[in-house]
């Protein structure tokens, strides 16, 4: 009777344990931005800046390219685009920062010997994005990096922020890549 | 202490040249002689004979302690003048309930005989009814917590914690995926009537991996036929809320008893001296109800505990890349202060914990009983982030549903001078990491199934002397089913070592099933020794085997409460701990002291340590890897207590741990630092039992602390620079002033009111604290003052 009792709390689990099957399914990650890709058009010429990183988080750097050199005293009009290329067809998440515009703010760090960045876009607020830019390309034989952030819930009335300036914006960094470019 | 030396040899020389000898006879109510009752004058003691009659000589004049007592019935305590030989004649009266509490103390009471265990009551563990299991435990000497933000509270015994603390609740070991830093034990401290802490692995019933000490929580048992209620209202002003907690029980020796607790926390954001702490408010429902059956022969437990925990974490420590951090950490600012507010955001904390478990117990004769228990135990754990979509806010980023089904079966007898108890444990775990999340969990799913086996005999010599030895085998096997990226699985030299573990091929990752069996023996061998009355001395070496938990085995991927990439290794071996430990005991009249050094060698230690960096599109994160070293933890707690009257008293506490990396010659990373605590009492009973303490708490800079600090590039003047992230150096010392005062009013026979006012932080010091995880992001809390009213009917 004893040991019937004792079988009894032994095989209950095991019963419990083969009733609640797991879902073995990979994660499907929603949030990844793979590429982030600056466009400058301008003096005829179009300048490709991208970066791309397949497995997120994973070991390996992003793959980063420049497609060419600025030319001095050029007025570019830029953009930046974000995408999640995993996706089939890639997922353009630019269309997401852009609707909900007062909640993120794309960030340009350059020497002024490369260049300086004006922002030519609004949010609902009248506040930049940054996602639309005119870049004028500073001192022809100046190398430097670009570096391009995308911030999530600045505060985007504190001092500096709306003229492009990152110290001050607090937030979340969705994306963060840095361009290695020169002027001609 | 020296003053305090002197003192004691001067009253023992003056009263030493006048002595007396006192005789009697203690009988019971019917007057009927008892045998081998304990008789206590002065610093003498002595048994009664078969006819029930004592002598006492070498007795000091004066006024003098007598204490007499004999199982089974309430001792007497009088305070007596003496002046010349005298007969002291007692009759003492049958206390039933006690009877079974010493029945019961004698078989299982004890959970290490030869390792000092460290008892809190439930007058302490009611003071912290508003706060945490951890922050009640650090009134234990040698306990330290493990903080994330205020809320967030971990025991450390002797600088270990985690897995390596197990904490039992109620005979059930809490599997509350407890291997998380950030992860609080999923406990209500309003259920707690007695907690016991041993610093070490000697309790063997309760499994072989405590490395660094076991935290044992049992319910209160009436064990009279009574019906009594308990209400506890708490009002913080820091966080601007409380907590209410009732409970009732119904006491019986034998059929029927039950009892049920209800408990409700609100608070809203805590604040620093300076600034709120934003999102730092938590919340807690928490039940639980139980019934048992007794008869002479037997008892039959069935328990249910639900605690559910919402709890926020701070906003300014959320961090993105590691340029983040190093503007956090040299600012010495929060990145978000808004006003207070009772709303919790993201990022946080959602958890719930059922606990469900059947017990009979059975005696088989007066010193033999066997114990059967199952338990049941699911834990859901739900964090959530700030996501980049906010649709998905609302949508946990971590969500872990963890069942766990134990089952004990546990043989106590007493034979002769022999203690003997032996059992075996079997337990089934199922994890399961939900995938719908969208985001990769930091630890998978998995299943475990676990044996173990157990022995321990102690042997008295006689009252004052015995031995104790112990020895526990266990099996444990687990399969996990993790998603690797196949970038990840080449970076960690998986592929030519692991490839066995793959089945299954899923684009950029590899569909795994890693699998591994251990097998521990585990073993402890302790004694005590009593030296007359006043000096105890306890030796505990203790052999302990920890196996690696699922984030040392398989995390990879980036935490985000600490922006670092922390990965776990296959590789990764069970760690060994080799304890030593040992305690004096000292009372003279009015002083008593306690300390204890300890000796922790562990082999294959397990710890995290920065490897370098890794760069994705969100920019550089600083890389930290699962290591195993071999370590040494020494150090050494003490402990003293002063009655310097009837109405003042003292009492000191000190810890001290050295964590040494012997591989690597550095000191051990995350150690607490040196603490010293004075606390001075005043207590008047006839004032309706009115009780003050000033505390003062002195917490010096951790100085032993390894160099983990990194360089990195960030942008400064739009030009990339290197720049060094400082993690390591530990924040400066502080000095904490606490206050506490209460009084209990006597309402009827059966119905009190106690009030208590306390003030944590008096002096509103700004400080920091080395283990607070939030560490580098903000302050830790200013001033609260707490209101406790205690209705006890």
């Amino acid at each position: 009777m004893k040991n019937l009792k004792l079988i009894a709390l032994v095989v209950i689990p095991v019963l419990f344990s083969t009733s609640c099957s797991n879902d073995d399914a990979p994660v499907n990650e929603e949030e990844v931005i793979t590429t982030v890709t600056t466009t400058l058009v301008g003096g005829g010429q179009t300048i490709t800046l991208t970066s791309r990183d397949f497995d997120g988080d994973g070991p390996n750097a992003p793959v980063v390219t420049v497609s060419g050199n600025l030319v001095a005293g050029t007025t570019y009009t830029g953009s930046t685009t974000f995408l999640n290329e995993l996706e089939s067809p890639a997922e353009d998440i630019t269309i997401e920062v852009e609707e909900e515009g007062a909640d993120h703010q794309v960030f340009y760090q350059l020497p002024s010997s490369i260049g300086t960045v004006t922002y030519t876009d609004t949010d609902a607020n009248g506040r930049p994005i940054g996602l639309n830019f005119t870049l004028v390309a500073g001192t022809s034989g100046s190398t430097g990096t670009l570096t391009v952030t995308l911030r999530h819930l600045p505060n985007k009335t504190a001092s500096g922020v709306s003229g492009g300036d990152i110290t001050n914006a607090g937030g979340n960094t969705d994306a963060a890549v840095t361009f290695a470019v020169a002027v001609n | 202490m020296r003053f305090l030396s002197i003192l004691c040899f001067f009253l023992v020389g003056f009263f030493g040249y006048a002595q007396v000898t006192i005789t009697g006879v203690i009988s019971d109510e019917n007057g009927l002689p008892l045998r081998d009752a304990h008789v206590h004058i002065a610093n003498k003691t002595t048994s009664t004979n078969v006819n029930g009659s004592y002598v006492l000589s070498g007795i000091p004049k004066g006024k003098q302690k007598l204490y007499i007592s004999f199982i089974g019935y309430y001792p007497i305590a009088e305070t007596i003048e003496i002046s010349t030989d005298l007969t002291i004649n007692r009759q003492l009266k049958l206390d039933v309930t006690k009877l079974e509490d010493i029945t019961i103390q004698q078989l299982s009471n004890s959970k290490s005989e030869s390792n000092n265990e460290q008892v809190l009551k439930s007058a302490t563990i009611e003071k912290f009814s508003n706060q945490t299991l951890g922050e009640a435990l650090k009134e234990v000497s040698g306990l330290s917590i493990l903080k994330t933000g205020s809320t967030l509270v971990k025991p450390v015994i002797n600088g270990l914690h985690s897995n390596r603390v197990p904490i039992i609740n109620n005979n059930v070991r809490l599997e509350d995926q407890q291997w998380g830093t950030e992860h609080a034990p999923n406990f209500d401290i309003n259920s707690a009537g007695k907690i016991t802490v041993i610093k070490g692995a000697s309790a063997l019933q309760y499994g072989g991996d405590a490395i660094g000490g076991i935290v044992v929580i049992e319910p209160e048992v009436i064990k009279k036929d009574t019906l009594v209620g308990k209400t506890i209202l708490n009002l913080a002003s820091n966080g601007m809320g409380g907590s209410l907690s009732s409970s009732i029980q119904k006491g019986n020796r034998y059929g029927w008893s039950w009892n049920a607790l209800g408990t409700f926390k609100y608070l809203g954001d805590r604040e620093t001296p300076d600034y709120v702490l934003s999102n730092s408010g938590n919340r807690e429902q928490n039940f639980s109800g139980g019934f048992r059956f007794a008869r002479e022969k037997y008892n039959f437990n069935a328990m249910y505990t639900f605690y559910n925990a919402q709890i926020g974490i701070i906003k300014a420590s959320h961090i993105g890349n590691v340029n983040d951090l190093y503007i956090f950490i040299n600012n010495k600012q929060p990145s978000v202060i808004e006003p207070f507010t009772y709303s919790i955001d993201a990022p946080k904390q959602e958890v719930q914990h059922h606990l469900a478990k059947v017990n009979y117990q059975r005696w088989l004769s007066e010193n033999t009983s066997i114990d059967f228990q199952y338990a049941f135990q699911f834990n859901n754990r739900l964090e959530f982030d700030v996501r980049r979509n906010d649709e998905n806010t609302n949508k946990a980023a971590l969500d872990l549903q963890l069942a766990t089904h134990t089952f004990l079966a546990d043989y106590k007898t007493n034979v002769g001078n022999w203690r003997l108890k032996s059992g075996l444990n079997l337990g089934y775990q199922n994890n399961f990491a939900n995938p719908k999340t969208g985001v990769r969990p930091l630890i998978p799913s998995y299943e475990k199934l676990d044996a173990g086996l157990y022995g321990i005999a102690v042997y008295k010599f006689d009252n004052a002397t015995s031995l104790e030895s112990g020895i526990r085998y266990d099996f444990s096997t687990i399969e996990a089913t993790k998603y690797y990226l196949k970038s990840r699985w080449i970076e960690r030299g998986y592929d030519t070592e692991f490839s066995h573990f793959i089945v299954g091929d899923e684009g950029n990752q590899w569909l795994t099933k890693p699998t591994f069996d251990y097998h521990n023996i585990t073993a402890n061998i302790g004694f005590r020794k009593q030296f007359h009355h006043e000096m105890e001395w306890l030796v505990n070496m203790s052999l302990a085997s920890r196996n690696p938990n699922p984030s040392e085995l398989f995390s990879d991927g980036l935490h985000h409460s600490t922006g670092q990439i922390e990965l776990g290794d296959l590789r990764i071996e069970k760690e060994q701990a080799y304890k030593f430990n040992t305690t004096f005991k000292k009372d003279w009249k009015s002083f008593q002291i306690q300390v204890n050094p300890f000796i922790n060698r562990i082999s294959n230690f397990i710890y995290l340590q920065p490897i370098g960096f890794e760069t994705t599109i969100r920019g550089a994160f600083p890389v930290w890897a699962f290591k195993q070293t071999e370590a040494l933890l020494t150090g050494f707690d003490v402990n003293t207590k002063w009655s310097i009257s009837n109405h003042f008293s003292h009492e000191l506490g000190m810890a001290y741990v050295n964590g040494q990396n012997l591989s690597t010659d550095e000191y051990l990373i995350d150690m607490p630092p040196f603490v010293i605590n004075n606390k001075i009492q005043y207590k008047n009973e006839s004032w309706f039992n009115f009780a003050t303490e000033l505390k003062s708490e002195v917490v010096f800079r951790q100085n032993q602390f390894p160099n983990y600090n990194f360089e990195t590039n960030i942008v400064v003047d739009d030009a990339l620079t290197p720049v060094l992230v400082d993690i390591s150096s530990p924040p400066k010392g502080y000095h904490l002033l606490h206050f506490y005062s209460e009084m209990t009013f006597k309402i009827n026979k059966k119905n009190s009111l106690t009030t208590s006012f306390s003030v944590q932080n008096i002096m509103n010091t700004t400080y920091r604290d080395y283990l607070n995880r939030q560490r580098f992001f903000v302050d830790e809390m200013g001033r609260n003052i707490q209101i406790q009213l205690k209705f006890n009917y």
